[in-house]
């Protein structure tokens, strides 16, 4: 009963996003408030319908109600609770209704509290937000129907890939359709705007909220994502440059370059049209993003066409919505009107040049994941694109762009004086001159250790350089700094913190690719390994017993300088329903370095091999962006910048129950 | 059983979120060479090369057993005195260029190397001929529509 239930409310979420996706738009053309009036309570009910029916999949799954057929592939009754909650979206039915109930509430949230926003503006962006729903309730309905369920129903399901019984799966995938999700509403602002055919400053401040709890999300998500690989995955990578991961990073940096080119069309009213096929791009981006994972055109071209019906559909849905938003925009951009002109240098430049290295960057990772498929499939030549070129290509692009990074926020609007804030630069300069040499001195060895730390040292130090001077913090008195630091505006603070979590991130990412250390051996119980100050003795090994899988844990005492600091006791999990082994790391952090153990082969003779880490800085990686999502954060909190937006805190309260 | 294989799909989709299947514990300590100079070589030549059989994995993380025999050869031609060059050209005589991980820059990887240049000199093309065009005819603000009109006026009114 309950999963027809969610297949009926699915149906009539679809039946509500057809009414939404015309209704408005029609009173929007002839200016009729009562049918624009429509798309508020539509989208909330839609939201509402879709929410039944993510429910009901839920309790299916909570229930392990093995009639139905995702829950029986998906599932297992022996499962811990929050993994049969998670599991909800394990698979590719159900992480498809995460989608769309992340999209109609999105949705929902715009026709709640977008209240300042001109009534013809807002119902042609929620029918535009409509068809986006419509075309995935059709989706879902026509070819992942997660509500199909069959007789008998098997008394046993066939339990969640143990890789993802994992926290990670509770907190990744939902982040990080959030983000891809979020940009819809810029893509949304965007046709709303080109179907309008005007556009100002007020636009940018509409999407703004929007885009930034968005852009927070994802990158929460990719964060997430990656800390998740680097602990399950048992040899202590945090970055593959797999497509996959390339398909969450694509959006980020997208809608990174947005969030800076909506802040000139805020400001200076420029760059409007370049912004408004940024936004397009952007949610372009996480469209592809979800389909290169969602299709299995990755593991190959032909597992693109394994289930025709559904291959079709989402090229379908690519052509409509890319193309259908590109070609709207050579038609109606030009309608545009552009607006303040600037200096090549001033803030509104280097904003310009941030927008030209990201995308640069992003389009060097789009033809990097795309490529091998679209050659093969063109030629049937068989390449490999993988880490080495991109940290060929994707790094030094990447380097440019941070030695760039302090200069922007110090320059002038309008025009700018690069003397001089070179000369503000000059403690920046001196910090990360002092960390180069200090490096080179210690390794007396490659150059890019120097380098990468004296570049991390400068955007840190040239993060904080405008807060620095505008509290008086090395002059004035304490409570002068403070109450200067207290009358700052949050979005001085925002940007300060989102360039010093990108600075932190880069010095955890120099720390743990030039200076980690490892040992891969064979040891029997009673035997030492060294690493970096530590010492490890094997005790030997213990079976114990968890609620869905038996696992082999080996126990490691860790001495520092001949004291005993601590016990790690990585282990091997077997999952006897899939008959699958993971592997459990252990991870001892030393400050904001990692010690990480993982076991490899158990031998019937008591020795195991391991592999042993030194991570110096690695949690700095994901701290860094835990600083630029606070720096998010701040910058949404502005009270100056919600003139017309909703209020974020409630925002916040809104969201709440989605996460 | 298509049901069934669209699942296995799906999972190992949600798998590559974390870039793999299954959890690996690649090099094994058996293939550890004792020379540390040759094994970091061996090592750094086993982060340049693929895997053929698994997904976007290189040698050096998986632990399929084509990657072990791929990773002792490596290390048999190390040692047999060949250079890093000598190793490479060997396994793409022996596997094609798929097994190579950056691709060498020839007539049909054109487009893929060339991409960071172009997009960077594309962009700034497009920058130089916006701020061109900008010089002729700037717009005026765009004029209110009538609804606007009526609001601002109830504005108006309001406050005075």
């Amino acid at each position: 009963m309950i999963e027809e239930i969610g297949h009926y409310a699915l149906v009539l979420a679809l039946a509500l996003a057809l009414v939404q996706s015309t209704v408005p738009l029609i009173g929007a053309r002839t200016r009729d408030a009562a049918l624009m009036a429509v798309a508020e309570p539509v989208a909330v009910a839609q939201f509402g319908f879709v929410a039944i029916s993510f429910a009901a999949l839920v309790t299916c799954y909570v229930t392990s109600d093995f009639s139905v057929r995702n829950v029986f592939e998906n599932s297992h009754s022996q499962m811990p609770l929050l993994y049969k909650f998670t599991s909800t979206w394990g698979n590719h039915e159900g992480s498809m209704l995460l989608w769309v109930l992340i999209l109609t509430l999105f949705g929902a949230l715009v026709a709640l509290f977008g209240n300042n926003i001109p009534a013809s503006l807002k119902a042609t962006v929620l029918a535009v937000q409509a068809w986006v729903a419509a075309a995935f309730h059709l989706f879902i309905l026509m070819t992942s129907n997660p509500f199909l369920r069959f007789a008998p129903a098997p008394l046993e399901g066939r339990d969640l890939n143990p890789v993802l019984q994992d926290i990670g799966l509770a907190i990744h995938p939902p982040m990080l359709y959030l983000g891809y999700v979020g940009f819809s509403i810029s893509f949304s602002f965007a046709i709303a705007a080109l179907i309008e055919g005007r556009i100002d400053a007020a636009w940018a401040r509409w999407v703004r909220p929007w885009l930034l709890v968005a852009w927070m999300c994802l990158t929460l998500g990719v964060a997430m994502g990656s800390y998740w690989a680097y602990y399950e995955l048992g040899w202590g990578g945090w970055w593959f440059w797999d497509p996959v991961e390339n398909a969450s990073l694509m959006p980020w940096l997208a809608g990174t370059a947005l969030l800076h080119s909506a802040v000139v069309m805020e400001k200076r009213e420029a760059l409007k049209i370049w912004t408004i096929l940024l936004a397009i791009l952007t949610f372009s981006l996480s469209l592809i993003g979800t389909f290169l994972v969602r299709s299995g055109v990755l593991t190959s071209v032909h597992a693109f066409a394994s289930d025709p019906m559904r291959g079709i559909f989402i090229l379908a849905i690519l052509v409509t919505f890319i193309g259908g938003g590109l070609a709207l925009f050579a038609w109606r951009a030009p309608l545009l009107r552009q607006g303040g002109l600037f200096a090549p240098v001033s803030r509104e430049g280097a904003l310009v040049l941030n927008n030209l290295f990201l995308t640069a960057a992003c389009a060097t990772v789009f033809v990097g994941t795309l490529y091998p498929l679209a050659l093969e499939a063109l030629t049937g030549d068989k390449i490999s694109v993988g880490p080495p070129f991109f940290n060929a290509t994707f790094g030094p692009l990447f380097a440019a762009l941070l030695i760039a990074l302090p200069f922007g926020p110090l320059l002038a609007w309008k025009r700018g004086d690069l003397a001089g804030v070179a000369q503000r630069l000059s403690g920046a300069f001196v910090v990360a001159l002092i960390g180069a040499a200090a490096t080179f001195v210690v390794e007396g060895r490659p150059l890019l250790a120097p380098f990468g730390i004296g570049l991390a040292l400068f955007v840190i130090a040239g993060s904080i350089t405008d807060i620095v001077e505008r509290t008086g913090l090395l002059r004035a008195p304490l409570m002068s700094v403070a109450r200067r630091a207290a009358g700052l505006p949050r979005s001085a603070w925002g940007t300060a913190f989102a360039h010093l979590g990108l600075g932190i991130t880069l010095l955890g990412i120099v720390g743990e690719t030039q200076w980690n250390a490892e040992r891969i051996v064979s040891v029997k119980p009673g035997d030492k390994i060294a690493i970096h100050n530590y010492d490890f003795t094997f005790d030997g090994t213990t079976d114990r017993n968890g609620p869905n899988y038996k696992e082999v844990a080996a126990t490691f005492t860790v001495r520092r300088h001949g004291e005993v600091i601590g016990v790690m006791q990585p282990s091997k999990r077997t999952f006897g329903s899939r008959g699958t082994t993971t592997t459990e790391s252990a991870l001892m952090a030393r400050g904001f370095s990692q010690l990480y153990l993982s076991l490899g082969e158990l031998n019937p003779d008591g020795s195991a091999a391991v592999r042993l880490y030194y991570k110096p800085l690695v949690l700095l990686i994901w701290l860094g962006c835990v600083v630029m999502v606070i720096g998010g954060g701040l910058s949404l909190s502005d009270r100056r910048l919600r003139v017309g937006a909703p209020k974020p805190a409630r925002i916040k309260t809104a969201m709440a129950p989605a996460e | 059983m298509r049901a069934w294989r669209n699942a296995v799909i799906a999972l190992a989709c949600w798998g590559a979120v974390l870039g793999v299947v299954h959890p690996v514990l690649a090099v094994q300590p058996d293939e550890v060479l004792t020379d540390a100079t040759l094994e970091a070589r061996a090592r750094g030549l086993s982060r340049e090369l693929r895997c053929m059989v698994c997904q976007n994995q290189s040698i050096d993380d998986s632990d399929a057993p084509l990657a072990r025999d791929l990773r002792i050869l490596v290390r048999e031609r190390l040692t047999a005195g060949d250079s890093d060059e000598q190793v490479l050209n060997f396994l793409v005589s022996r596997y094609g260029e798929f097994v190579l991980l950056k691709p060498p820059f020839e007539w049909h990887t054109a487009l893929l190397w060339l991409t960071p240049a172009a997009a960077l000199l594309a962009g700034a093309i497009a920058m130089f001929a916006a701020v061109r065009r900008r010089r002729f005819g700037v717009a005026g603000p765009v004029p209110l529509s009538p609804e606007e009109e009526r609001r601002l006026s109830e504005m108006i009114d309001k406050s005075s």
